[in-house]
């Protein structure tokens, strides 16, 4: 057990810190949460610095584009990025997160070619349509129809919770090919242009008040059949794929963002007199063991990682240490969604009857974090995950 | 490729796997259930001195003591990881108090005496009547005791008059004992979903239950983030991460013992099953070395200290 970094690991830190210190204070001013071309933009324009400095795809392989940093360095950078406050993916978290590691994982050399540098670039947003009104938790029922027409896809229905779906240029779609196959096994992975004919967005409004996704109707949507990524009915493998990609390290820097928000928390309570409550003083305490040993989970996870490809490394288990398998990411999100609702709902406490107040610089938090136990699998489906993949219970019938 | 290796090395498993043998051989289930039995209301002895000699020469007292004084050399890592084994057997005795006893009072180091410390707070302390000596004791013999009834069959209490202080072994006990609760807690994890896969009830295994299921998967949780913040603690030694090992290794023994009792359904509210045992063991030791109330507050004042 070790938690020293080598000495490459701490140069690359070191640098990483300087650069960060040189960039961050002549970044534009945030735009506000509500207009969106200007999200895309302020987001765009940070990715394109990391890219002109290197720090674009650190940890994604050479052939992609990335520049094949270890896990350890990637959470190094996810560390020290949220540390100095720098700015999140924002915009482009699909891209670098969930379609580009998909295509850097499944796609053709030309398909690589074409999608991965513009998201490392930060000059295309991705945006993820998978759900839809009928097909949430249970994914695979979706019925989004690709018919065969030629070299293209013809596709008609609906999809619904697409996150930046207004400022998108590509969407990863789920579609069903095979309407009578197994449902898991008629499902087709598609990068859709946006700007086709017959895509509808109509922006939602979620209950903070903006318009964080929308619903996307699908009208005859001709997509090329090059723009499949694996094979035909093989959508539901290629997109597994990519979801253990996504929840290894998805969540590192907003630990790190959660330890901060609470020491900022605590100042508030010192000043406005509510430190003094021994109640809440504890349960903020008790928060911040919580958050360092989330910091130390990710770790672990990252730790257990090195030297394994991420999908394999999903389903290791930890085996001879203790005989409980274990895998990083439902056990994970199912600790840190929790304790990030607890963070806000705590962070009420401290502002007292200022917590009804809009404006308060918790209270949009507080209403965001309301989504942690729903969004990319509700805790219910984390537990199931637990119970039957992770711990071998029965399903149920 | 090289990083942060957390994970336990090869040796280290190796020494882990060592006690788990030890353990498994000599206090397995027939073991336990024979010292709960003898343990009784007359109040025969609870800690096995042979095992504990034996204990000795496998090194778990002696562990941290440096090789010069005959110790083994090794650290709060290796430490952590038998005291796992020894939780999750459900090992009686003081044994925290014995290891950090090592090089502080004769035999201990060597399993020959048996050490209890004041760690129990209140005026409570445990195996008095068993115990070579006290640690945190000002004087010798150990004081002097009256017998009272202890809610756990294999932790004997005795009420005192005066109490010592231990407050400089604070750090390293409650580390240990969170290790113990760790092993306890991954232990009725165990126990819970076996059961869960056996029992059947409506013509299915009660684990095929959502409700059966998320009790066990919220067990997990709990048990993995305290496993890991208890390694992290034993590598850091930082005052902060032993305060929170201790507290979600609290949470995490005395919430999955509590679990595991509702998924055995009337069968956990047995003397006969084991459950029991970890729950009131679990009590037990979620006060010893400190107060949840201390830890948080440390950890509070560390909150407020940070980054400002
Ligand atoms: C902020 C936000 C952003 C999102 N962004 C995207 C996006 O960009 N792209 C995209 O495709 N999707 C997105 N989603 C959708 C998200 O993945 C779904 O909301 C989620 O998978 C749940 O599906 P649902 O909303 O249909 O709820 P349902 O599946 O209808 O679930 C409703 C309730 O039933 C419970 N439930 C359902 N099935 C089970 C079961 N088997 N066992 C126990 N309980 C069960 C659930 O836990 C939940 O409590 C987003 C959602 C949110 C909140």
């Amino acid at each position: 057990m070790d938690l020293t970094y080598t000495e490459e690991e701490q140069d690359f830190r070191a640098r990483l810190r300087a650069w960060l210190a040189v960039v961050l204070p002549g970044l534009p001013a945030r735009p506000s949460p509500d207009d969106w071309p200007g999200r895309r933009a302020y987001d765009a324009g940070w990715q394109r610095r990391l890219y002109d400095a290197g720090y674009a795809g650190l940890h994604w392989p050479l052939d992609a584009g990335g520049r094949g940093a270890t896990p350890t360095q990637h959470l190094i950078f996810l560390e020290e990025t949220e540390r100095a406050g720098a700015p999140y993916v924002g915009a482009n978290f699909v891209g670098l997160l969930h379609a580009g590691p998909t295509i850097a994982a499944e796609g053709t050399a030309e398909q690589r070619a074409r999608w991965l540098p513009p998201v490392l670039r930060g000059d295309e947003v991705w945006c993820q349509g998978f759900s839809e009104p009928d097909a949430g938790s249970d994914l695979a029922s979706l019925r989004t129809r690709a018919v065969r027409d030629g070299d293209a896809y013809v596709v008609t229905g609906s999809k619904v919770w697409t996150s930046h779906a207004e400022v998108a240029d590509w969407c990863e779609l789920l579609v069903r090919t095979d309407p009578d196959a197994p449902k898991h096994r008629g499902i087709t992975w598609l990068a859709m242009p946006m700007d086709a004919p017959g895509v509808t967005v109509r922006p939602l409004r979620t209950l903070a008040g903006s318009a964080e996704f929308a619903e996307v109707f699908l009208d005859e949507v001709r997509v090329p059949v090059a723009n499949r990524v694996g094979a035909e009915n093989d959508g539901w493998r290629v997109t597994m794929v990519t979801l253990s990609f996504e929840r290894g390290t998805a969540f590192v820097g907003e630990v790190v963002a959660c330890r901060r928000t609470l020491g900022e928390l605590a100042r508030r309570a010192k000043e406005n007199g509510s430190w003094d409550d021994p109640v809440l003083r504890r349960r903020m305490g008790r928060l911040y063991g919580e958050f360092g040993a989330l910091w130390r989970l990710t770790q672990w996870n990252v730790s257990e990682a090195m030297g394994v490809p991420p999908v394999r490394a999903k389903s290791r288990t930890r085996g001879s240490s203790g005989g409980v398998p274990g895998t990083g990411g439902s056990v994970f999100k199912l600790a840190y969604s929790h304790a990030r609702q607890e963070l806000y709902d705590t962070a009420a406490q401290v502002l007292g009857a200022g917590s009804l107040v809009l404006d308060e610089e918790w209270t949009l938090d507080r209403l965001s974090s309301l989504s942690y136990t729903i969004a990319a699998g509700t805790s219910q489906i984390q537990r199931n995950i637990v119970a039957e993949r992770i711990l071998g219970l029965p399903k149920g019938r | 490729m090289r990083g942060v290796h957390f994970q336990p090395t090869e040796d280290q498993e190796a020494l882990r796997a060592g006690v788990r043998d030890l353990l498994a051989g000599r206090y397995g289930r027939e073991e336990l259930r024979a010292s709960v039995d003898g343990a009784g209301p007359a109040g025969g002895p609870v800690v096995d001195r042979g095992l504990w000699r034996e204990l000795g020469e496998a090194g778990f007292f002696a562990l941290r003591l440096p090789e010069a004084e005959g110790g083994v050399g090794l650290g709060l890592p290796e430490a952590v990881l038998v005291f796992e084994e020894a939780g999750r057997a459900l090992l009686p005795g003081p044994l925290v108090a014995t290891h950090l006893a090592a090089g502080v009072v004769p035999g201990a180091a060597a399993g020959k005496a048996v050490v209890t410390a004041f760690d129990l707070g209140g005026d409570l302390v445990a195996y008095l009547g068993e115990a070579d000596a006290v640690l945190g004791a000002s004087g010798e013999p150990p004081p002097a005791g009256e017998p009272v009834r202890s809610v756990d069959p294999l932790t004997p209490l005795h009420r005192v008059a005066a109490y010592g202080d231990v407050s400089e072994y604070r750090a390293t006990g409650t580390l240990l004992t969170a290790a113990l609760q760790v092993g306890s807690a991954l232990r009725t994890l165990e126990l819970a979903v076996r059961y869960a896969a056996e029992r059947e009830q409506f013509g299915q295994p009660i684990g095929a239950f959502q409700a059966v299921k998320h009790l066990c998967a919220g067990m997990l949780v709990r048990a993995e983030v305290a496993r890991t913040a208890v390694y992290a603690a034993a590598v850091t030694a930082a005052p902060g991460e032993i305060a929170a090992a201790g507290l979600l290794a609290d949470e995490a023994a005395v919430a999955g013992a509590r679990d595991c009792l509702q998924v055995y359904g009337g069968m956990g509210f047995t003397w006969e099953a084991d459950v029991h045992l970890h729950l009131k063991r679990a009590w037990v030791r979620a006060g010893q070395w400190g107060t949840a109330a201390q830890a948080e507050e440390l950890l509070a004042e560390e909150l407020l200290a940070s980054g400002s």
